[in-house]
């Protein structure tokens, strides 16, 4: 320290500064630190006029009293701060709202879909795809279905306009674009090209006709699980949608037995429901299936007592099954004394309904925010 | 099919539980879809002892009893039926009971004399069309028991499913053999009252061409169309109400009384799925009997009044003159059997299934006999229903049979014969059974087994009521379903591997379904029906609508709709995805091309309403369009850019191929509804490539803001493109950071500020060198677009 009256007079002030509130803190900074006319800056300025002796002794002394200066400056500002904050946070008041974002939401149907092909790729089934508009051939023929017989009645089909009223416009307009996107030209398969026999054109009354295509392209062992969106003549109303998913699903190997397809479907209602849920096989007919069952779980709403919802028998109908028809195997080329197989097929809306209590399928088509955002991620 | 209960226990002998009939039934594949108790209404209703009769003092044709009902305290009751008797017992209902017809009794004075309650008739009750004197219960039950417990005058009507493959099950003597299978019983025909003594003589056998039957002549033209016909000509009947028996079997199994001829016969048809016929000798010209085809001009009023025209396609029944029934589907009105009928001509025939299914969905009706023969009924039963049918009706209706019926079957055919390997059983259910109990389970549904052990075989007789059975195959599923399919062990077992792998197209579809969402969109499905969109759109030829006569080319169109149905139930704020399969004509006779795509609408709030902004949620406008767009095409056709044409932005593969846009939406708006962006896209399948890593920088980079005053008509990516061309190899990225129009820079020019970021891999860069980089952005904008450095 020093006797320099300036620094003398300076550092009382120092220890005033823990006690100075913002606006005071702010004056002394700048009487004392101020560029212009600062105590000590204005001391600093005056050094180069003193003794070189004075100077570097009046000089280090007023440095050193900068920096004691500029610390107490710094935290007395810190403290404020604390305690300024300190202030505000006790009226915040904490029961106001927070500030949401958008959550992104997947379709309740499409979230049923994706657990049960989950559970069968755990298995080893693959998820395989094929057209929605197909031919009579591997929509029914192929798939065992007698020619004018009442199995057909289940089937309501929609039939394609084949265009021959428009081709020759078609021909002639070939390859330019139209529409949002051009019309790519079409890979078509050898199958495809060999149409005529194929009969008349159609959406797809089941997800069927892709074990066709599948077994037609692929040799054994095959385990695939198909879904998409199939379509029947059915009004529009509470039970039935024009258009609705399915998951259809295929094992063919040596030696698959009717014991593998029970085994394999009630591993996947007791991983899709719950551990201890009982099902059932009872049949039934499907003209590509030879034996057919229909796969029925415990009702999930009432554990089997009987209700309304499974009409009181304590069931309720999940998916058709059996092993897959000779004559499907014979129609696509597969060795049916070698090689035996089993094929499911279910309505993942159906099950989306029970699941979530929807009680009406046109929820699941019409795009009300309300409705899906329920299901976010 | 309507079943009635007590109707099965006539075929069992034995007493049915309703509920356990239905459990069986759907665990041999035909489940209950209801079971309906029939004659409800009689749970109150007791026996009553009476015990004494007295004339009625006021009134000649009444009389009172003193009834015993097991209450303690007897009951007066006035009654006017003239066979009520002391020390007989009679169904008895008490005041405050409702009987079947909807009456309730009240305690009332008849004519000065109190009565409590009621001495019922089986008319009163339900139970029967007698209603001419009150129901003697000739039974042992006392007097307070309820009538249904001491009685089985009950019945269920139970309905089942029955799958097209099984025309057995809609006779209940078909049902009634399942039933015995699965009970372990025998089962046989219902006795028939009043038929104990009827002898019918078997058919005579006529190959083909016209004979004759009790002086009507019979002639078949289509021995395919008609393979088999019995005729019978009966004489003398007495047509008129049908006994109560016969009445009770058809009302619980779902049909009406009509007259006891034309009710023996629907009777065969419920109990033997053989529809039959009777028509009214008289009516008939000739007297002929002709199955032939129909003519192009023909008509026919049917039975239900309506007038069917015929065609050269059709089968019909025909007298000399006109068509007399359609086959197989509807008889004629004017040969119905009437009151006034003496004389029959009965027809037992089966008609080809697939003939009778084209007829008849020309006509546009189903029948119960079209219904039937489109499923097959039993050409090697119909011996018997004819016997059977001949039978009830002499029993019911009196009359005499004038000769014996004929039978004209062309071609006879024994039962097919299929083989049965108990190896294949064992490959297809993985089970072995023994040799006994395969035959055993075949043998119950009525199959004759021959058994050949030394080749490992079975040769089994298929009876003509399964004409499902052709091949080994159904044998093994009949052996599976009366073995019972719970009998089939449960057990997961190891799969082989196979080499195939998921399906490209889901996987890219998955990625974009769980990408959208994670940007906050929420994924919707819409139906795949439109309107005509252009001469690319796949016409539908019997669409369910005319709005939807047409497969969607796109998916925003319903998206669009949506958003429409949104706003009419006050959300204005809508953000959708969806991702589903769109259809363009390929050419003819050749299946539509189809495309799967994605497609996304967002309207409205950009964000939820927040306190803090004072309720004023920002809007989606056009920049989160482009945003979304491009994090679309990032995970749906990662190889394709985003270009700007007119007022849409399109997404362009290398190629030069357009797969998607992004734009402003028309949309039927409410006035207060925000403007709609949207975008579609297809998804690419090609298989991705995984990222290359690009090393972390281990030198600091230098950012330099560039602010410009830009002409219109220098878009920014001409700038930028510029920008960076004159940049320098330093350059790491260049970003647009503002954009400002106003007063400071006058019409025809705004202001662009981008942001240079510069580092060398390897040192740090020199300020000269950064400021050499700018430079030369600075000269080259200005040379090349007159673009100018705006003064800071």
């Amino acid at each position: 320290m020093t006797d320099h009256p300036a620094l003398a007079a300076l550092t009382p002030r120092l220890a005033r500064i823990p006690t100075l509130d913002a606006v005071s803190l702010e004056a002394e900074e700048i009487a004392v630190l101020g560029r212009k006319a600062g105590a000590l800056t204005n001391l600093l300025k005056e050094l180069p006029a003193l003794d070189p002796d004075a100077r570097r002794r009046v000089g280090a002394a007023a440095n050193e009293l900068k920096a004691r200066f500029e610390a107490a400056i710094a935290g007395r500002r810190v403290a404020l701060a604390h305690a300024a904050k300190a202030k505000a946070d006790a009226v915040v008041d904490l029961t106001m709202p927070g500030r949401i974002r958008h959550t992104g939401a997947i379709h309740p149907v499409s979230q049923v879909v994706d657990e049960i092909l989950g559970i069968f790729r755990e298995l080893g089934f693959v998820r395989a795809v094929g057209p929605e508009a197909e031919t009579e051939w591997h929509n029914f023929r192929a798939l065992n279905f007698p020619a004018d017989h009442p199995a057909m009645d289940q089937h309501d089909t929609i039939y394609l306009d084949t265009g021959d009223r428009r081709s020759v416009e078609m021909d002639r307009r070939r390859g330019r674009t139209s529409g949002l996107f051009p019309t790519n030209e079409r890979r078509q398969s050898e199958s495809d090209r060999r149409r005529p026999h194929y009969g008349r054109m159609l959406l797809r009354t089941h997800t069927s006709p892709v074990q066709v295509r599948l077994m037609q392209d692929t040799a054994p062992p095959i385990r695939a699980v198909m879904p998409g969106m199939v379509y029947r003549k059915d009004p529009f109303d509470a039970s039935h949608a024009p258009a609705f998913l399915q998951i259809e699903g295929l094992a063919i190997d040596e030696g698959i037995t009717f014991v593998d397809l029970k085994g394999t479907l009630q591993h996947f209602a007791r991983r899709f429901f719950s551990p201890r849920t009982q099902v059932r096989f009872r049949p039934s007919y499907f003209p590509f299936t030879e034996p057919s069952a229909e796969m029925d779980v415990q009702c999930q709403l009432c554990g089997g007592a009987g209700c309304p919802a499974c009409k009181g028998t304590g069931w309720m109908e999940i998916m058709g099954c059996g092993m897959v028809h000779e004559e499907v195997l014979k129609n696509v080329g597969i060795d049916h004394e070698k090689y035996t197989g089993f094929a499911f097929g279910m309505g993942p809306q159906r099950i989306a309904l029970q699941r979530y209590g929807v009680n009406d399928i046109r929820q699941f088509y019409s795009g009300d925010m309300r409705f899906l955002t329920q299901f976010s991620l | 099919m309507k079943l009635s209960r007590k109707w099965l226990e006539a075929f069992l002998r034995r007493p049915l539980e309703a509920r356990d009939v239905a459990a069986r039934l759907a665990m041999l594949g035909a489940p209950a879809d209801s079971i309906e108790p029939l004659h409800r209404g009689l749970e109150a209703v007791v026996v009553g002892l009476v015990e004494a009769v007295r004339p009625h003092p006021n009134a000649d044709r009444l009389r009172i009893a003193t009834v015993e009902d097991g209450s303690g305290t007897t009951k007066q009751v006035v009654c006017g039926a003239p066979n009520v008797t002391a020390g007989v017992k009679y169904p008895f209902a008490r005041v405050g009971v409702t009987l079947p017809g909807g009456l309730t009794l009240e305690e009332r004075t008849i004519r000065g004399e109190l009565s409590q309650g009621m001495l019922c008739s089986a008319r009163e009750l339900g139970l029967g069309q007698d209603g001419d004197g009150i129901l003697a219960l000739d039974i042992g039950a006392a007097p307070g028991t309820a009538l249904t417990s001491a009685l089985s005058v009950t019945d269920d009507q139970i309905i089942i499913d029955v799958t097209p493959n099984r025309p057995d099950l809609l006779g209940h003597k078909g049902v009634a053999r399942e039933l015995a299978a699965s009970y372990g019983v025998p089962f046989r025909l219902p006795d028939i009252s009043g038929a104990e003594r009827i002898d019918v003589p078997p058919a005579r056998r006529h190959d083909f061409g016209p004979t004759t039957v009790g002086g009507v002549r019979v002639a078949v033209d289509d021995r395919l169309g008609c393979p088999r016909l019995h005729v019978a000509v009966i004489r003398g009947v007495t047509v008129g109400p049908s006994p109560a028996w016969l009445i009770d079997r058809l009302t619980a199994a779902g049909m009406r009384s009509i007259n006891n001829v034309v009710d023996a016969t629907n009777y065969v048809m419920l109990e033997l799925n053989q529809p039959m016929h009777a028509y009214d000798l008289a009516t008939l010209k000739g007297p002929f009997l002709w199955v032939r085809r129909g003519k192009a001009d023909e008509r026919l009023v049917t039975l239900d009044g309506q007038v069917r025209a015929l065609d050269g396609e059709m089968m019909v029944i025909a007298d000399e003159t006109t068509a007399v029934g359609i086959a197989g589907v509807m008889g004629a009105e004017h040969t119905e059997v009437k009151a006034t009928t003496t004389d029959l001509v009965l027809e037992c025939a089966c008609f080809e299934t697939r003939s009778v299914r084209r007829t008849r969905s020309r006509l546009g009706i189903s029948t119960e006999a079209s219904y039937r023969f489109e499923r097959g009924v039993d050409l090697q039963g119909q011996g018997d229903a004819m016997r059977r049918c001949i039978e009830i009706i002499l029993a019911v209706a009196g009359g005499a049979l004038s000769e014996v019926p004929v039978d004209i079957w062309p071609q006879p055919g024994n039962a097919p014969r299929i083989f049965l390997r108990l190896a294949r059983v064992a490959q297809v259910l993985g089970l072995e059974l023994p040799v006994a109990r395969v035959e055993q389970c075949l043998t119950a549904i009525g199959c004759t087994v021959l058994s050949k052990p030394e080749d490992g075989r079975l040769a089994v007789d298929v009876p003509g009521w399964r004409p499902d059975i052709v091949g080994e195959i159904d044998l093994i599923e009949e052996v599976a379903r009366i073995h019972g399919y719970d009998a089939v062990p449960t057990e997961l077992r190891p799969f082989r591997v196979g080499t195939l792998r998921d399906a490209d197209i889901e996987v890219v579809a998955d990625r974009v379904r769980y990408g959208l969402a994670a940007v906050g969109l929420v994924e919707a499905q819409t139906l795949p029906f439109g309107e005509r969109e252009d001469q690319w759109s796949v016409e539908l030829n019997n669409p369910l609508s005319s709005e939807g006569a047409y497969l969607r080319r796109r998916l925003l169109t319903g998206l669009v709709h949506q958003v429409e149905a949104n706003w009419a139930v006050q959300t204005g704020a809508v953000r959708l995805f969806e991702i589903g399969t769109v259809f363009t004509v390929a050419g003819p006779g050749q299946l539509p091309h189809e495309e799967k795509h994605v497609a996304a609408v967002v309207t409205g709030a950009r964000i939820p309403p927040h306190w803090s902004d004072g309720a004023n949620a920002p809007q989606w406008d056009r920049w989160d369009l482009r945003a979304l767009f491009e994090a679309a095409i990032a995970l749906a056709h990662p190889d394709a850019s985003v270009q700007v044409e007119g007022t849409t932005w399109t997404a362009v593969t290398p190629d030069g191929q357009v797969v998607g846009r992004a734009r402003q939406l028309e949309a039927d708006a409410p006035p207060w509804a925000a403007p709609v962006w949207g975008f579609e896209l297809t998804l690419d399948p090609a298989p991705r490539f995984p990222v290359r890593y690009r090393p972390l920088p281990t030198t600091p980079a230098v950012a330099r803001d560039l602010s410009l005053a830009v002409p219109d008509g220098v878009t920014a990516e001409v700038l930028i493109r510029a920008a960076a061309r004159a940049a320098g190899s330093f350059l790491e990225v260049l970003d647009l950071v503002d954009e400002y129009r106003g007063p400071k820079l006058g019409a025809g020019v705004r202001g662009l500020t981008i942001r240079l970021v510069f580092r060398a891999p390897d040192r740090t860069l020199r300020d000269a060198e950064v400021d050499a980089s700018v430079a030369a952005v600075v000269q080259a904008v200005q040379q090349e677009l007159g673009v100018q450095l705006r003064a800071s």
